[in-house]
């Protein structure tokens, strides 16, 4: 039986680059079902927070826990970058690559790609390049490169920011899809609309500290700080 | 008022003629040049075909070692991080402009009866040639290669760190994708190789029917005095060149596809 790799506990992290604090002390414990959104103006810490939780940025002070060892957990989970990296490479070669690298056969995991573009919407793009698909489209592999290793814990860095309605539907749509199937989805936004259409919690940031974890209703209807209050009544917050 | 040349001037310019009066214009040296390759291609001589082939053979073998050293060597360079990374990189870069002829000298004195590796008696074969040209053509595909893919793993750093590669993998996966741009380095590795003269002359020795190639047949029939034939030669070996690197092109699709 393979174990939960959640909760994930996050005790006094602090993000620092070249001796200058980006994010923390933060304090945040990730468990459960559902969809968290992180909110916050732009230079909140957002971004920073999720490659934390991602093991891309290491803590300079505290630390953080999966509930079994990191090595283990590294392969439970997957990240969907903000500006998402085409491979040179065809669209299934792409999708396949993540399988690949985890010791998949070629051939299995070229089936594999096939089945969850499709999924994505991408069947018509199959065998083209990567370099050349739409900015959805992009969007689309890369979440489709992240789903196809089946991750317990998805982190997507704004992954609608460059999309139009349209293909933000879209991208919603696979993403309810995932947590349905069961899978913890943690993501950042600045869209407060995607932000109430999706999340079941929410993360609110400013100046690299969370300054409320709350429920998506209680957050959106009686948001417990003043700050939270003026983000969300369009206020400038810093 | 009119220009006049001066007394001086006047004299410089009487020697000057006097002393080219007999040789004819450069130009016309050119063409005959273009005439003679003709004459040899369209007459396939079997010497010329001899010392082509000795010539593509020595380089494309150097070019192939030079490439399974450089490639991964460029790879690796752009992914770890170790101390003397910087001075490894800048002595690299600095090897690309390393003097063939102080290489030849070197692998001379290396293969020489005397030398350490004197007892494989290498020295005055292709081989030797080869071993020469390997050194001066693997620094430049490594630093070539190294700057492809230093690029390139820039753009996917991210990517292969959150899908958790291992070091192997990433070499793996940035030498294949950045594939184009390694044919462009290997094909600037064989240009420097097959356009060598000073190493290949010294531990080749210019052997005819053993180590002649194209360039050093070219430095001897331009000593001979025989330009046009020299010319004719060089002619051959441009083509050889351009020929080589359409045809790696054409193999490997590049300039077709959309963007990979």
């Amino acid at each position: 039986m393979v174990s939960s790799i959640l909760p994930l506990r996050i005790h006094a992290a602090e993000v620092k680059r070249r001796g200058t604090r980006l994010i923390g002390p933060i304090d945040l414990t990730l468990g459960g079902t559902g969809i968290t959104i992180v909110l916050g103006p732009n230079g909140s810490g957002k971004t920073t927070l999720l490659r934390l939780m991602h093991g891309l940025e290491r803590p300079a002070h505290g630390g953080l826990d999966w509930s079994i060892p990191e090595e283990e957990a590294r392969g439970s989970r997957s990240f969907v970058f903000q500006t998402p990296t085409m491979m040179r490479r065809s669209v299934t070669d792409c999708i396949a690559y993540a399988l690949r690298v985890a010791g998949t056969k070629r051939a299995e995991a070229r089936a594999r790609a096939r089945e969850v573009a499709t999924h994505v919407g991408l069947r018509h793009a199959l065998d083209r390049s990567a370099q050349v698909l739409s900015g959805g489209e992009k969007q689309k592999l890369a979440l489709a490169r992240a789903l196809i290793r089946d991750p317990e814990v998805l982190f997507l860095d704004e992954p609608c920011a460059n999309l139009d309605g349209r293909a933000t539907r879209e991208i919603e749509t696979i993403l309810t899809d995932a947590r349905s199937r069961g899978t913890r989805i943690v993501m950042s936004t600045h869209d407060l609309g995607q932000a109430a259409r999706l999340a079941d919690e929410i993360v609110f940031m400013l100046n690299g500290c969370v300054r409320e974890l709350n429920g998506a209703e209680t957050f959106f209807e009686k948001p417990a700080t003043p700050e939270a209050h003026a983000f969300l009544n369009g206020q400038i917050v810093e | 008022m009119p220009f006049r040349p001066s007394a001086r001037m006047v004299s410089r310019a009487n020697v000057f003629d006097a002393k080219h009066k007999e040789t004819p214009l450069p130009m016309n040296e050119i063409l005959e040049g273009l005439v003679e390759a003709a004459k040899l291609i369209a007459a396939f001589d079997p010497e010329l075909v001899e010392i082509t082939l000795r010539s593509l053979q020595v380089t494309i073998t150097a070019v192939v070692i030079a490439a399974a050293i450089g490639l991964p060597l460029g790879a690796w360079l752009a992914v770890m991080r170790f101390r003397s990374r910087r001075l490894v990189i800048a002595l690299l870069n600095a090897l690309m402009g390393l003097p063939p002829v102080v290489v030849g000298l070197i692998v001379y004195v290396l293969l020489s009866r005397s030398g350490p590796f004197g007892v494989l008696g290498l020295l005055f074969t292709p081989t030797a040639m080869i071993i020469a040209q390997v050194i001066i053509v693997t620094p430049l595909i490594a630093s070539i290669a190294h700057q492809a893919i230093r690029d390139l793993w820039s753009e996917y750093h991210d990517l292969l760190i959150s899908l958790n590669t291992t070091k192997r993998q990433r070499v793996a996966t940035l030498l294949w994708d950045a594939r184009r741009a390694l044919l462009t380095a290997c094909l600037a590795g064989f240009g420097r190789g097959i356009g060598e003269v000073g190493a290949i002359m010294i531990v080749g020795g210019n052997i005819d029917n053993a180590t002649r190639v194209l360039t050093t047949a070219i430095a001897l029939e331009t000593g001979k005095g025989n330009f046009a034939l020299a010319l004719g030669l060089g002619f051959v070996l441009i083509a050889l060149a351009i020929a080589v690197n359409l045809l790696m092109h054409s193999l490997s699709r590049t300039e077709r596809s959309g963007t990979w």
